[in-house]
């Protein structure tokens, strides 16, 4: 089990919690954590290597449970799993809505890293929920911001944001993770459509490893095959945007 | 060159490997995509009468040698899961659909209305270990076996598999015993009960706490159940547990098995292991003189003293 050294408030609506392990993930990849006897739930990996750790929203018992854990205490983690992002080109187009930004910022500062240049258009509900800001920048990305209610920045989606930027500037790749809407919204827009996309998806998973299909879409499966997919994939999933399985397999909508 | 097809019953195979129940199975598309990836036939998602969540996370332990899992038989009801059914006969391979039920008129409403979804096949799950009120809960008593496959036979016109759990003293008596109730073929086996406790929770990790082991580790018990079954009963035997090579099929075979199924083995190795079970079976049979899978079949219980 993985021993927690840090669990700090990140936004109003959020929290980062940081284990003395290392996790050798690559950015897009996520772990399974067990919370012993309340539940185990996947989550993106926000923090590789020495200081690892997982940006996560306060969304139900599974969560809430983990938001009170304190130093010292232990988490179950199985990972990391799945397929993360490819840096593929010079120049990047990050588009993060809420809590995608967790897995996001590891991208951002690889790509950093290595010297690409990378604007990310950062989009939550209002300014006090935009999440790694400042990270981004510190690590050398153009950030630009919206917010639904216009607290702070652009006043709208992210996706529109983003829309502009393309529409004035020449990127090589687009990477971008949010909710399920979104993603569809940004491949609906026309200016995405000459562009190589990755997206990070979310879906109901149970086992992680590739056997249970609760997270399938059109017969791939976001554990194993995702949770990073290409647009080749995205654009052929009819599932995409649309449906979804609950806990007993019900197709239910998005 | 030998041929690996085969005559399951009545059911047509290109090749003597069918997906497990269980595994990937929830989603007619995903069934495609598995006998896309060579699988001879399907097995669907364990189905009951009404929509069910499943055991709370977690809900699989990962082990060196295998996998405890505590699904529950979650599904979403007979109802809603013709539609993928429907799907899943795009594949062009046997579509076998598996029901569990608690009662004789439970299974044998669930069998009818798989075969009116279009399953080639039923599969009776006898089996679950952790699934209270069902599975090997009623599949160890071998009068209660005896009526399902009964009941089951009645309901429908397509073959009938009843799948048996190894969590008993005698599986070669649930075999008889399906054989009795008129079962066209025997599955065996599930998987075997099972609990893993983490140290510093101090707790079992399973949300169910019990679980069922399948993969490499439980390929010894299958082989030996197989085994047994096959002296003791005429009717055919599908052989599953472990079986992630040409090699460990051929056990299974050589045990009594006309047929395999392949689960766990899609977590190490991904849908590609049905390729590979089939091209290393050929690859024995041609370097070993065998034509068919057929010629194979129980062959380990003959030539001893």
């Amino acid at each position: 089990m993985f021993t927690v050294v840090e669990n700090r408030p990140e936004t109003r609506t959020s929290k980062t919690m940081l284990f003395e392990q290392a996790l050798g993930a690559s950015p897009g990849q996520f772990v399974m954590v067990w919370v012993p006897g309340v539940d185990e739930f996947p989550m993106s990996v926000s923090y590789a290597g020495d200081a690892a750790g997982i940006t996560y929203k306060v969304v139900g018992e599974g969560t809430r449970a983990l938001a009170r854990m304190e130093k010292g205490d232990m988490v179950g983690i199985r990972g990391p799993y799945g397929r993360g992002f490819e840096l593929n080109g010079t120049s990047l187009l990050i588009v993060a809505g809420g809590l995608g930004m967790a897995p996001l910022a590891l991208l951002v500062e690889r790509a950093c890293e290595k010297g690409l240049a990378v604007e990310a258009v950062i989009g939550a509900r209002s300014a006090d929920e935009l999440l790694f800001v400042e990270r981004a920048a510190r690590a050398g990305a153009k950030v630009h911001i919206a917010t639904d209610d216009g607290s702070r920045g652009f006043k709208g989606l992210a996706t529109e944001l983003a829309g502009r930027l393309v529409a004035r500037s020449r990127f090589d790749s687009v990477y971008a993770c949010g909710p399920e809407r979104m993603i569809a919204g940004l491949l609906a827009m026309e200016g995405i459509a000459h562009l190589p996309v990755q997206a990070s998806l979310e879906r109901l998973m149970k086992c992680g490893i590739g056997i249970c299909d609760s997270c399938a879409i059109d017969g791939k499966h976001v554990c194993r095959d995702g949770p990073v997919f290409s647009e080749k994939d995205l654009r052929a999933f009819a599932d995409l945007g649309r449906t979804r399985l609950d806990p007993s397999g019900r197709r239910i909508p998005v | 060159m030998a041929r690996l097809s085969v005559d399951l019953c009545g059911l047509k195979m290109k090749n003597p490997t069918m997906l497990a129940s269980g595994v990937l199975d929830e989603t007619g598309r995903s069934m495609v995509e598995i006998a896309g990836a060579g699988a001879g036939a399907v097995v669907t998602k364990s189905i009951g009468k009404e929509p069910r969540p499943g055991h709370s996370n977690p809900c699989v332990v990962e082990l060196e040698f295998g996998l405890i899992n505590a699904m529950g038989l979650p599904n979403p009801g007979m109802g809603e899961y013709a539609g993928e059914v429907r799907t899943a006969r795009a594949a062009g391979v046997p579509v076998i659909g598996s029901v569990f039920g608690g009662t004789e008129e439970e299974f044998s409403e669930l069998a009818r209305s798989m075969q009116e979804a279009g399953a080639d096949a039923v599969e009776l799950n006898l089996s679950c270990p952790h699934a209270e009120g069902y599975g090997s809960e009623i599949g160890s008593d071998p009068d209660r076996v005896e009526a399902i496959c009964r009941s089951a036979k009645r309901a429908v016109s397509v073959p009938v598999f009843a799948k048996l759990t190894p969590n008993t003293h005698s599986i070669a008596e649930l075999a008889r015993a399906a054989e009795r109730g008129g079962a066209d073929a025997v599955v065996a086996i599930n998987t075997l009960k099972a609990m893993a406790i983490s140290p510093e929770a101090r707790m079992p990790i399973l949300g169910n706490r019990f679980g069922g082991l399948s993969g490499p580790a439980i390929r010894p018990v299958g082989v030996r159940c197989v085994y047994e079954i096959y002296e003791a009963v005429e009717i055919p035997v599908i052989g599953v547990g472990g079986i992630r090579s040409g090699r460990d099929a051929l056990e299974y075979i050589m045990a009594g098995a006309s047929a395999v199924q392949i689960g766990t083995a899609l977590w190490t190795e991904g849908p590609g292991v049905f390729k590979k079970v089939c091209q290393e079976l050929l690859e024995f049979m041609d370097a070993n003189g065998f034509s068919s899978v057929g010629d194979m079949v129980g062959v380990a219980h003959t030539g001893r003293a």
